[in-house]
């Protein structure tokens, strides 16, 4: 599938990423086909609602799936297959070339070791130094992470730690082998604002340090808007648009990506109607055919339930899943 | 637009809180004595007119939903007197708290918990006013006419358990439920904070059909600040149980004066890529309720802070420079007059 191709080769290449949850009665269509290649020091934001399947593409990215999960497509990690690992390669990969954080820090700590002892095991594990030696790293890891009185907080237990100091150790121990891809998984979903801004600067700020790519996953329009180079929109399983940020925000081109800014509320429209996207979202078992948008799009016609909607590439690398695009002429795009 | 249960007629507050205050006490140790105090809610007051929409912003622990569920007497106040159309609430003079609920009703952030999963939405709905005298009939019949207010054809939902529907539609039935008494006053805490964005501005669109329709005030309570600033006709901010600036929604967003709520604006994503936030406005987290700083809350975070800000706890008053002000534009903040307004 086209995508963009950036001049220096992708850390992370993706092609045809299709996740299927089968059993006894049920088959869910959770990830459809997902195409994208990440280069160094990039962010590519999976922007969708709940149930688009962005949570579980970079599940599948980490290995991460449950058994009855059906993985088909290819994903390319500095050259090295990831779907093709033996577990215990996997897990030597994890928390090594690349690490995840989660929107839950409790949940990705362990409550009964200190935030050091966490963060050096992982260093060890990996690169088998001294205890000491890791435990040192761990140190310069949280103040890279701009955690107060680092040496006293190494000490600490996870439940001693406030939300965002939490997130930031989490973050510390998901660098600490440096990896070359980061994958955050609504990081900042359940933060304070006055907290969530913090994190999004913080990751900034590490990735232009460390040259680390991210794919940053929310469904928040704001945190996209503050941290991504390029947005890929996901709907039903599928990237429906992929452009960079700019061209998203200014000028979204297929509808769901359309009904979805349009939608995001601001106080610019107080005293106005808001625009709605009609219906809700799909039932991933049973998909309908073409374009899974079109039962609520306006601009639905019957090309669009007929067969599946090729993709419109245009020369900056963005892409559209919809009939209706037309490639955006070159005059335009510079512009 | 006369309602017959309007008493005191349009310029009396539908609702007037006065010093409202809970503190929670922390147990622990051997013999389980009291060891330290959450002040959840401290010293709230405010007024809410008919057929405003007022907004609650803060950020978690800053005590507005303790403050909304005390309005409601899910749990007993310490101190502070509610006042609902001019009767206080809970005095001899005044109404009952079962009086004051039939009209003030709550909507909360867990649409799956707050429905029995053993009861279909009709009955749920048709609960409350079944309990208050009407028939098992006339209360169906009740709730399929509020099911069709929300948006849900009954013939279609109003069989149906909570499990059966999407997030966005036991919110409606939420709402329809909320409707039942047919309250004057409805208490929105979180309400559309867990629902996708194409869910959420469905359901601010049917929140606002619906207080034109049935004449409805809201008391708004939400960290979403971009929300708040489209619902809300007047905005309260609170900071670790107290408020710290309240005023009209213009007021409040074009001209913040308290440090707090200048930090809490600048913290909101743009949705602007060339205009991305480059510094943070605030460093760490709010500080637990928990034996909170003396004088002034902020007062540990605050970039302005001065000696007094740690021995007087600020009161709510207007800013010297009010002139350009509507006059309710009220700030707790002993620095505030000093500072001038950067926004011209």
């Amino acid at each position: 599938m086209p995508d963009l191709m950036p001049a220096e080769p992708p850390v992370l290449r993706v092609d045809d990423l299709t996740v299927r949850f089968r059993r006894r009665n049920m088959d869910v269509a959770a990830v459809n086909g997902v195409s994208f290649a990440l280069a160094r020091g990039e962010t590519l934001t999976i922007l969708g609602e709940s149930g688009s399947g962005k949570s579980v593409s970079l599940k599948a990215l980490m290995g991460l799936l449950p058994d009855y999960a059906t993985i088909a497509g290819s994903v390319l990690l500095d050259d090295r297959s990831v779907l093709d690992l033996s577990p215990a390669e996997l897990a030597k990969l994890r928390g090594g070339a690349i690490a995840m954080i989660f929107q839950e820090p409790m949940a990705a700590l362990d409550p009964v070791y200190t935030i050091g002892e966490q963060i050096a095991e992982t260093i060890i594990q990996h690169e088998g130094t001294s205890h000491a030696k890791a435990m040192h790293r761990a140190l310069d890891l949280l103040d890279h992470v701009k955690i107060p009185s680092a040496s006293r907080r190494l000490k600490n237990f996870p439940h001693e730690l406030s939300g965002g100091m939490r997130q930031r150790a989490m973050i510390a121990l998901a660098l600490a082998c440096s990896p070359s891809v980061l994958l955050a998984d609504e990081p900042t979903t359940a933060l304070d604002v006055t907290v969530q801004i913090q994190i999004l600067l913080l990751l900034r700020q590490l990735q232009q340090e460390l040259g680390m790519a991210i794919v940053f996953v929310t469904h928040d329009v704001g945190a996209a808007a503050e941290i991504s180079d390029r947005i890929a929109v996901m709907y039903a399983g599928r990237f429906v648009e992929t452009a960079t940020v700019r061209e998203i925000m200014r000028s979204p081109r297929h509808p769901y990506t359309q009904g979805l800014l349009a939608s995001t509320v601001h106080g610019g429209l107080r005293g106005r109607v808001l625009e709605t996207i009609p219906g809700a979202p799909p039932n991933l078992a049973h998909l309908p055919p073409g374009c899974a948008f079109a039962p609520r799009c306006r601009h639905a016609g019957d090309l669009c339930t007929r067969s599946d909607v090729p993709v419109t590439a245009s020369p900056t690398g963005a892409m559209v899943r919809c009939v209706r695009a037309v490639p955006v002429p070159i005059s335009e795009v510079s512009a | 637009m006369s309602d017959p249960r309007d008493r005191g007629g349009p310029a009396q507050p539908l609702l007037l809180v006065e010093g409202l205050r809970k503190h929670f006490p922390v147990r622990g140790g051997l013999l389980h004595r009291q060891v330290a105090t959450v002040q959840a809610v401290d010293e709230v007051s405010f007024s809410l007119g008919k057929g405003e929409t007022l907004g609650i912003v803060g950020e978690s622990g800053c005590g507005k939903s303790t403050t909304a569920r005390l309005l409601m007497r899910l749990i007993e106040p310490d101190a502070g007197e509610v006042v609902f159309d001019g009767d206080a609430v809970g005095d001899r003079h005044g109404i009952t708290v079962n009086a004051m609920r039939r009209q003030m009703q709550m909507v909360f952030q867990d649409s799956y918990s707050s429905l029995n999963p053993r009861m279909t939405i009709a009955e749920s709905i048709a609960y409350a006013p079944r309990m208050h005298g009407l028939s098992t009939k006339e209360g169906l019949a009740r709730a399929d006419d509020l099911l069709a207010q929300v948006g849900l054809t009954p013939r279609q939902y109003a069989r149906r358990y909570p499990h059966e529907l999407s997030g966005g539609q036991r919110q409606r039935v939420n709402i329809a439920r909320a409707l039942a008494l047919e309250p004057r006053l409805v208490i929105l805490d979180e309400a559309v904070s867990a629902l996708d964005k194409s869910i959420e501005a469905q359901v601010l669109n049917l929140l606002s059909e619906l207080k034109e329709r049935f004449n409805l005030t809201y008391l708004f309570i939400s960290h979403d600040l971009n929300v708040v600033e489209y619902v809300s006709d007047r905005v309260l901010v609170m900071y670790l149980g107290r408020v710290v600036e309240t005023g009209s929604v213009d007021s409040i967003y074009a001209r913040p004066r308290h440090p707090y709520t200048r930090a809490l604006f600048a913290s909101k994503p743009t949705l602007d890529p060339d205009r991305r936030t480059a510094e943070m406005p605030l460093t760490g987290d709010p500080p637990n309720p928990i034996d909170p700083p003396s004088g002034c809350r902020f007062r540990t975070r605050c970039a302005f802070a001065q000696p007094i800000c740690t021995g007087l706890s600020p009161t709510l008053s207007a800013p010297l420079d009010s002139a350009d002000s509507d006059g309710a534009h009220l700030v707790a903040c002993h620095i505030a007059e000093a500072q001038q307004v950067r926004h011209a």
